[in-house]
């Protein structure tokens, strides 16, 4: 916070030097490029402020008692990620998590179905209730596996546009990931929600049990840049090295 | 009456989604099926996924092994459920799966894979006696020093604790 007024104040030292310098015919140039500048300087400084405060009411339990049921994303991985979500799905009390929306990579052509095949036999064993809401996405990978770091960049510039169309859509209450490189861009674009006040979401990321001595690079990023609200991990080593985490034991 | 009928014992060796020829010729190598052979195997069946490298079919009537492969099917649950010894590449759902179905599992990590994170779980189950772990050059070693007796069944874990953080972070009310 120092800095960051430190940084306004050095700022508006150096706004005021042309107005004073400058001959009375550019004057309100001057003035108008200054009040614009001061103005997005004091629009940045709100948005930090803002984000500061989400950084320090993340992580923190929601005060408020939950009364009715919550929207849920559910971001799906490939392979052991999709089975590892799939059994945490089970677990978790279908009524208090609805209306759910499943999203998968492009590529992935397994993990919808299996969430699909859930689904289902939710509408079998409920047959007097309501009709199921679920819905069934596929968003544009960042990277698939192996692919350059540099293509990376591209991929992911388009991955974050998709998201973001998914997101406004969606606009989620939570976020279930566990891992897959797919949910940066949805948790990034939640958190930047989150900032600018247009949807409050609670990000719930599970790192994989294959993860024992180190984080994946989603868990690291998650993590250090403070954007998902509770971290879990399965094993006990990974809890000693980064504290913030939760260790939860195996989900499978 | 003879002894005509010897038990079925099968080897089933998968490799999931991915490509692992390495592991494929390992098994499909002589040491290695001499290995299985003398420790009391029948059969080899291989699922070979994506991979490029063929083994080599027998009926087993040459004195070793009866060897056949697949590349994938839907559920490999059947195969897993019928074998006697399961060599698997380091993925973990099927290093779960085989693990939650009881059966004794050799894990092959794939040295090929940059980043390879996949090798720590294999080392960790190693470590707690869950599993047997090895490389494709090691393979034969592995199995033929192997005591099947000595590994520790593995508890399926429990997604409760995750569900329980997430209710009551949300501020739903405890079951």
């Amino acid at each position: 916070m120092a800095e960051i007024l430190k940084m306004f104040v050095a700022l508006i030292e150096i706004l005021k030097l042309p107005v004073i310098d400058k001959s009375n015919g550019n004057n309100f140039s001057s003035v108008s490029s200054v009040a614009v500048f001061s103005s997005a300087i004091f629009v940045v400084t709100l948005i930090l402020i803002r984000l500061l405060y989400v950084i320090y009411c993340n992580s923190r339990p929601l005060s408020k008692r939950a009364s009715k049921p919550v929207s849920t994303l559910i971001i799906l991985g490939s392979g052991g990620h999709t089975a590892e979500m799939l059994n945490l799905l089970a677990v978790l009390q279908k009524d208090r998590f609805e209306p759910r929306f499943y999203i998968a990579a492009a590529t992935d052509n397994m993990s919808l179905q299996k969430a699909q095949l859930l689904e289902n036999s939710l509408i079998a064993e409920n047959a007097t209730r309501v009709p199921n809401t679920a819905q069934f996405m596929k968003i544009y990978r960042s990277r698939e596996v192996g692919q350059s770091y540099i293509t990376s960049v591209w991929t992911t510039l388009i991955a974050i546009v998709h998201a973001l169309w998914l997101m406004i859509k969606i606009r989620p209450e939570v976020i279930l990931c566990n891992g897959p490189g797919t949910c940066i861009p949805l948790c990034a674009i939640a958190f930047i929600f989150k900032v600018l006040g247009i949807r409050w979401s609670s990000i719930f990321y599970v790192e994989s049990i294959a993860r024992v001595r180190r984080l994946s690079l989603s868990g690291l990023l998650l993590y250090k840049l403070r954007m998902a609200d509770q971290l879990y991990v399965q094993w006990p080593q990974l809890q000693h090295q980064y504290p913030r985490a939760i260790y939860v034991g195996r989900l499978m | 009456m003879g002894n005509d009928e010897k038990t079925k014992r099968v080897v089933f060796v998968t490799v999931g989604t991915t490509c692992f020829d390495a592991l494929v010729k390992s098994v499909n190598s002589d040491s290695v099926k001499q290995a299985l052979f003398e420790k009391g195997y029948t059969h080899l069946l291989i699922q070979m996924g994506r991979g490029s490298y063929l083994p080599t079919k027998s009926e087993g009537d040459d004195g070793l092994l009866a060897v056949d492969y697949f590349t994938f099917s839907s559920s490999i649950a059947d195969h897993l459920r019928s074998a006697s010894l399961v060599i698997s590449h380091a993925g973990s759902g099927s290093i779960f799966e085989t693990l939650r179905l009881g059966k004794p599992l050799i894990v092959v990590v794939n040295e090929d894979l940059m980043d390879n994170h996949q090798s720590e779980l294999a080392e960790e189950l190693a470590d707690r006696k869950h599993l047997y772990c090895a490389s494709p050059q090691t393979l034969h070693q592995t199995i033929g020093d192997m005591n099947l007796s000595s590994l520790l069944p593995y508890t399926p874990g429990d997604a409760t604790p995750v569900a329980k953080h997430i209710n009551r972070f949300l501020g739903f009310p405890d079951d």
